[in-house]
């Protein structure tokens, strides 16, 4: 075990022998090894999630930074600050310091707004990563789990724009704690006794601002934080799902190693991220509190709408009818409870346990890394665009008094469009898709059987005019195609099959010699020549990609 | 390091790893290892990964143009990066010392108004601009290379081994014949639990004593005032008004008494002559006065928006619509109940005061507002 300084391989640089002496005491050569080695398929959808952690780090910096400058209390104080026009205003001190930090603090406004389009960012980049793993089917088995805890971050998220925007106590955020309050007294039985747990008391009292506080900086971070941790490790463990394609399997990943590209990429999207709310939070205003106002219970202003995210369950309160449930012994169950509580409750259930329904339904219990295209199952999908209409419907039918206004449209008329939209618009839509998805599904197979139409027209000599067909591959007595499906994108059109020659390199000037490229194509086996010698070129992907991945060639 | 120590307390034996040590260090020696070049170590430390790299496209040549340009993309990036970092710097430190100051003016549009969104556009420029050279550099200079990492299953052997650990452990506990611990263990961990969660007691006040959410702070004889607290005579509204009141008692208007906010109309004739209010609450009005609460009974807000010509008081937050001369109550929309009217009539000084609190909760409905 002796190591003497002239053993093979023992480091003669300065950061060599650190490294050596880290080394010595932790032992981690290995595991980091084995770190830095793991790959990691690359495709654009797989970022999305990345998107949403990145934006969870820019939340927690920022969110941090107004900490020290925010007080959540609701003692009375007169306004004495920069902001003329509220000069005087008796105001609650939550508010008073939101514009102590909008107009009184060094850059203070430029990093209210940047939390704000964080937040924003946040939700919207953990729905649509949702979405993603929805259509693509990275939710079955094994990854189930990792899909519930998904689900219960974009709740958590939720919870936290809403304890988050309603901080400020301006007359826009006070409205929404009033439905907040009267959301918590519609539950039957429970509700009066949950809301006077929530706000010590009956609607309003002084108590609320503080209690939100420390929910929105403590306690749903620490919770979503460990979530996040579990939902990575669980991620790391699994390995990441692949879209099908050559040398592909579902017992490998094709991709490239932690390091150096994916951590470049990653480390570039995550400043990318930052940068885009920095800019945001400095251009575009969000959330102006001084036009609000203090809040007042007896004041509120016209089109006061919650942050997108909420929009759905303020547009399903509106279209919802006054239906009043009057049980026996005089108690109600009042109509407010159906649209939010029972609503967003159910919406939520079966999106986690949609991987469940999904399994007892198929009855398919294996494990699957290799993902699925959105017109391959043609059920799930149009399940999916059901339910994003039914989402989208409602956070429509959230502003339906603006869209009443901007076009003059009667604002009974689009509570009625709101209510007879929401019932028939997802059916249509769900058959909608599901045809869009069988069409796709056998332009496929035509494409695969009959090749890529090349808008060549030839004239027979009996007089029959033709389309000339460039066949995918090698093709049978009758000159149809002998490729199968493989799950992976079928080239439609000539140039994803080197129909075309790459472009040469260069702006102004060409930067790389024609010959050059030439030479390039043939020895990367791009182009025409490399396609027909290519027998399964469904899975051989565009080469508009480089092809790569590529099964080693001989 | 010596093989036998002897010294008292030591264990005696050769400190030498023992033969289950194993592993790579096993099957190449370090000079094996130094033959090998940087690449290939790569290689043969990835394989252990179970990883194969199956194809690396080089990158550019080194000197060649294609290169030259990517180097000067993300060079640029990288600078660019930079000089808009240090110029946020100096807008930030600057101003109010070289630069004009920062704090708004509500008539500037000059540079008050530039220094939030010139700190956003060039933290934003600075961070977009690294974001983007380091994409840059490994799309266009580093090495591509196709890697393969393979995916186990379960394994078998794993699965019986660590199921034996397991097993055996807790057979050897014998938790399974000591059935007194095992019970006094569940007793405790309840009984520990639940003393855990105790405290969140705290928390719960109970609803339903002293009838909060059915009692608001009007009473009979209470003035009705203006927010800024002064009382309104008969005369003072012009017919087919409305004014928000508040009841002339500490806080009347303030979120302790958030459901005390009043609508007073002064109804216009032909108002008056349609006017049809609930049974029993005919004379809650005073002339052709009548006051109604301004908490919506859907979800609470204020409903503010009174439109004369059809007698409609819409809430803008979920759109309900209240008829005024019908007792208010709903006409469209959400909201299942009218809004609660309060009785009203004139002192001795001539000024309006309650006669007595609504008869009925005011605000959002909820499961026992019935019974109380």
């Amino acid at each position: 075990m002796a190591r003497t300084a002239t053993a093979p391989g023992a480091p003669t640089s300065k950061l060599g022998k650190v490294a050596l002496e880290l080394d010595d005491r932790l032992i981690v050569a290995g595991p980091l090894r084995r770190t830095l080695n793991k790959v990691f398929p690359d495709h654009w959808s797989f970022l999305l999630g990345e998107i949403a952690l990145y934006s969870f780090i820019v939340l927690l910096l920022s969110g941090t930074y107004l900490t020290f400058f925010f007080d959540a209390s609701m003692r009375e104080v007169v306004y004495d600050g920069s902001y003329a026009p509220l000069r005087g205003v008796k105001m609650s001190a939550a508010y008073d310091s939101t514009l102590g930090l909008s107009f009184d603090v060094r850059g203070g406004l430029f990093m209210r707004q940047l939390h704000h389009w964080a937040a924003l960012l946040f939700v919207a980049s953990i729905v649509v990563h949702l979405l993603r793993i929805f259509f693509t089917g990275a939710f079955r088995r094994p990854r189930e789990t990792n899909w519930i805890i998904g689900v219960v971050m974009l709740v958590l998220a939720l919870l936290m724009g809403v304890t988050g925007y309603s901080l400020p106590d301006d007359l826009l955020s006070g409205t929404g704690l009033r439905i907040i309050s009267a959301i918590l007294l519609s539950v039957p039985v429970i509700g009066t006794w949950a809301h006077f747990a929530v706000f010590n008391g009956d609607y309003v009292g002084e108590q609320i601002i503080g209690r939100f506080y420390i929910v929105h900086v403590l306690l749903l971070p620490a919770i979503l934080l460990a979530l996040i941790a579990v939902h990575l490790l669980i991620l790391v463990k699994q390995k990441h799902t692949q879209f099908p394609g050559p040398g592909r399997t579902e017992h490998n990943v094709v991709g490239n190693r932690l390091f150096p590209t994916f951590a470049g990429k990653a480390t570039g999207l995550l400043l990318v991220v930052f940068g885009v709310c920095a800019a945001l939070g400095g251009l575009v205003q969000i959330n102006p509190v001084w036009l609000w106002g203090p809040y007042n219970p007896a004041q509120v202003s016209a089109a006061s709408q919650p942050d997108w995210y909420i929009g759905f369950l303020d547009g399903s309160t509106r279209i919802f009818p006054a239906w009043d449930l009057n049980l026996p012994g005089d108690y109600t169950i009042p109509a407010l409870f159906w649209p939010t509580v029972v609503v967003a409750g159910a919406m939520f259930t079966v999106l986690a346990l949609y991987p469940m329904i999904e399994r007892k339904l198929t009855g398919d219990t294996a494990s699957h890394h290799l993902l699925q295209r959105p017109r391959d199952v043609p059920v799930r999908t149009s399940l999916g665009a059901m339910g994003l209409t039914f989402y989208l419907w409602l956070m429509a039918a959230g502003g339906n008094d603006v869209i009443a206004d901007k076009f003059d449209i009667s604002l009974n008329a689009m509570t009625w469009v709101g209510r007879i939209g929401v019932v028939i618009l997802p059916p249509i839509v769900y058959v909608i898709t599901y045809r869009i998805c069988l069409g796709l599904q056998k332009h496929d197979r035509e494409v695969l059987e009959h090749g890529i139409e090349t808008g060549v027209i030839r004239r027979l000599p009996h007089g029959e005019f033709i389309e000339v067909h460039q066949p995918l591959g090698p093709v049978d007595e009758h000159g149809h195609g002998t490729l199968a499906y493989g799950g992976a994108p079928v080239p439609k059109r000539m140039n994803q099959v080197g129909g075309a020659r790459r472009a040469v390199r260069g702006f102004f000037r060409p930067i790389e010699e024609p010959a050059q490229v030439e030479l390039e194509e043939r020895h990367d086996q791009h182009g025409l020549a490399a396609a027909e010698a290519d027998r399964e070129l469904t899975s051989a992907g565009r080469p508009s990609e480089g092809g790569r991945p590529q099964e080693p060639r001989h | 390091m010596s093989t036998r120590d002897t010294r008292p307390g030591s264990a005696g034996g050769a400190d030498v790893p023992g033969p289950l040590h194993g592993g790579p260090d096993d099957e190449y020696t370090p000079e094996q290892l130094a033959t090998l070049s940087r690449e290939d170590l790569d290689r043969l430390g990835a394989r252990y990964d179970g990883v194969e790299i199956l194809h690396v496209d080089p990158g550019p040549e080194p000197g060649s143009p294609v290169e030259k340009r990517a180097v000067r993309q993300v060079g640029w990036s990288f600078t660019i990066a930079g000089l808009a970092s240090l110029a946020f710097v100096v807008i930030y430190v600057g101003s109010g010392w070289f630069l004009p100051d920062w704090h708004w003016e509500i008539d500037d549009h000059g540079w008050s108004a530039l220094f939030t969104p010139l700190l956003g556009a060039l933290m934003g420029l600075a961070l977009i601009m690294v974001g983007v050279g380091l994409v840059l550099y490994t799309k266009n200079l580093l090495p591509h290379e196709t890697a393969v990492q393979d995916k186990h299953d379960a394994s078998y052997f794993d699965r019986v081994t660590a199921a034996a650990t397991l097993v055996g452990g807790l057979e050897k506990s014998g938790l399974k014949r000591r059935k007194l611990i095992t019970r006094s263990l569940a007793f405790m961990g309840g009984g520990l639990g639940l003393m855990l969660i105790m405290p969140l007691g705290g928390l719960i006040k109970n609803p339903n004593k002293g009838n909060p959410l059915g009692t608001t702070p009007w009473g009979e004889g209470v003035r009705l005032v203006r927010d800024d607290g002064t009382p309104i005579r008969p005369g003072d509204q012009q017919p087919g008004s409305l004014e928000t009141v508040f009841p002339a008692v500490p806080g009347g208007n303030s979120v302790h008494h958030a459901d005390a906010a009043t609508m007073l109309i002064r109804l216009r004739p032909e108002q008056l002559e349609a006017d049809r209010p609930r049974p029993g609450q005919e004379d809650f009005g005073y002339g052709d006065y009548v006051a109604y609460s301004k908490i919506c009974t859907h979800a609470g807000c204020p409903v503010s928006l009174y439109e004369q010509e059809t007698s409609r008081i819409l809430c803008p937050c979920h759109q309900s619509q209240f008829d005024v001369t019908q007792g208010a109550k709903p006409v469209f929309g959400p909201a299942t109940r009218a809004l609660p009217q309060l009785p009203i009539t004139v002192d001795d000084e001539g000024f309006f005061v309650a006669r007595s609190d609504y008869i009925e909760a005011v605000g959002p409905t909820y499961w026992n507002r019935e019974r109380i």
